[in-house]
């Protein structure tokens, strides 16, 4: 029979070595950790404007196209502007801004209660002589969140191309965002209609051809994917919408 | 303490060897002891996150196997249980990490399935069963056994969703162009869970009917 100061010992210093391995473990392999995380990141902007990368070039790809990383506030003023490993302007760079907590920020202000005032990321990226801003995007989707980039051509209106990711969507129905048979969808597709409105770009139930959505400003929906369909439209128009005053301040010039 | 010297048995008498290669036919924990069968639904819709499930499950197995059995004298009986979950929980936290830092994508596919292996009844099951009581070599190899016998299935199961649900197979297409223009589709339906469970099924059928001492009478 094992005393109750044995099993005490025993339990006590088993945990110590555990939580000691454990902790050490973490350490050790958080570095490459954060660098797959950035680096995913990374690939997904350079996608969206239509540039593969793989793991092991992202990042000098990044540093040769990604020219700017420009930060907005919600009155569509330039808060931060970064260029060529230098601050130009303010002191936010726009790739470590977390979308997820100033949408958040956005909506608490809106709902009246107090938070920081939020800003917003733009990616200016130079690629055969034209500039692509590429705006991240992040909202709900059926399951979890759902996230994605979007690109759009120099007279900020025109897509160029989109990215988009999920948690953990339905397979087969509402993962399908993801796919090329989706996402190939949005090119050339517009964000303001003739008359400069903001318009943005829905994902509509039953396809574009059945609605009375103009084609340039829709795409088809996924069949058995409605409610991620919804939360992409839904993510698209929340987070386009902070750019408007910033998109026509920048036409007005 | 014996004083009685047993001989030394070989690094694989028939024994050992048993303990490897009965849980990939006979005593397989899925389709024989139905065990582990959640994760083996969830992460066979393409080859490589199951292959790295299999390998994770397998380092887990033969580790905690080796861990416990080094300890079973020391481990008071009242908290034997508490013991193995902190074993395999510190592992399977390790393989987690592991897989974050060197195969970030895979490890995103699997999610929390990796973190779920913690609860698959396999581990659990061969600690209680057989580490607790058996010297750490054969421990150690009734492990990977285990592992390598959940392994299989989810390879297994994994090769022919993948081939059939979205044509391809360890992400290389496969299906030739010529089937798509006569008509042919992915099945949508072998990308869900459900139709997992029917391949498990399809193969414990398979099984039995080869091994007529598996059948149940009733």
């Amino acid at each position: 029979m094992y005393s109750n100061g044995y099993i005490f010992r025993y339990a006590s210093i088993m945990v110590i070595l555990v939580a000691a391995i454990l902790s050490a473990a973490a350490i050790l392999l958080q570095p490459a950790q954060e660098r797959n995380v950035k680096i995913e990141k990374i690939q997904d902007i350079l996608r969206s404007a239509n540039i593969e990368s793989t793991t092991s070039n992202a990042e000098e790809l990044y540093e040769k196209y990604i020219v700017k990383e420009i930060v907005i506030n919600s009155a569509g003023e330039e808060i931060g502007v970064y260029t060529n490993g230098a601050f130009e302007k303010g002191d936010r760079r726009a790739f470590l801004i977390d979308l997820k907590t100033e949408l958040k920020a956005k909506q608490q202000i809106k709902l009246g209660k107090p938070a920081q005032e939020p800003v917003f990321p733009i990616f200016v990226c130079h690629i055969d002589n034209e500039d692509i801003f590429i705006i991240p995007l992040y909202g709900m989707g059926l399951w979890g969140p759902v996230w994605g980039n979007i690109a759009l051509k120099g007279d900020l209106n025109t897509v160029v191309g989109v990215t988009f990711g999920h948690k953990g969507e339905t397979p087969g129905l509402g993962a399908e965002i993801s796919l090329e048979v989706f996402t190939n969808q949005f090119p050339s597709k517009k964000i303001f209609d003739e008359e400069g409105n903001f318009t943005s770009i829905k994902v509509v139930k039953g396809g574009v051809a059945n609605s009375n959505i103009d084609p340039a400003h829709g795409v088809d929906g996924i069949s058995g994917g409605t409610i991620t369909s919804n939360g992409v439209s839904a993510m698209i128009n929340d987070c386009l919408e902070n750019y408007v005053t910033y998109i026509k301040n920048q036409k007005a010039i | 303490m014996s004083t009685v010297k047993t001989e030394r048995e070989p690094m694989f008498s028939a024994k050992t060897k048993k303990l490897l290669i009965g849980p990939l036919s006979k005593d397989n924990p899925i389709t024989v002891q139905v065990l582990g069968i959640c994760s083996a639904l969830a992460v066979t819709v393409k080859l490589e996150p199951a292959f790295v499930m299999s390998i994770s499950v397998i380092a887990v197995t033969a580790i905690s196997n080796l861990l416990i059995s080094l300890l079973r004298n020391t481990i008071p009986p009242r908290i034997r249980i508490i013991v193995q979950l902190v074993v395999i929980a510190a592992l399977v936290i390790l393989v987690d990490q592991i897989l974050k830092a060197y195969v970030y994508d895979v490890s995103k596919q699997l999610s929390v399935f990796v973190g779920l292996i913690i609860t698959n009844c396999i581990i659990m099951g061969r600690l209680e069963a057989f580490a607790m009581a058996n010297k750490p070599w054969p421990s150690f190899v009734d492990g990977i056994g285990n592992g390598l016998g959940y392994g299989i299935i989810l390879i297994v199961v994994a090769f022919f969703r993948e081939l059939l649900g979205s044509g391809t197979i360890w992400g290389f297409h496969v299906m030739p162009k010529a089937f798509y223009e006569l008509g042919y589709v992915n099945n949508g339906l072998m990308i869900l869970p459900p139709m997992a469970l029917i391949v498990v099924g399809i193969i414990i059928w398979v099984q039995r009917s080869k091994n007529p001492d598996l059948q149940e009478e009733n």
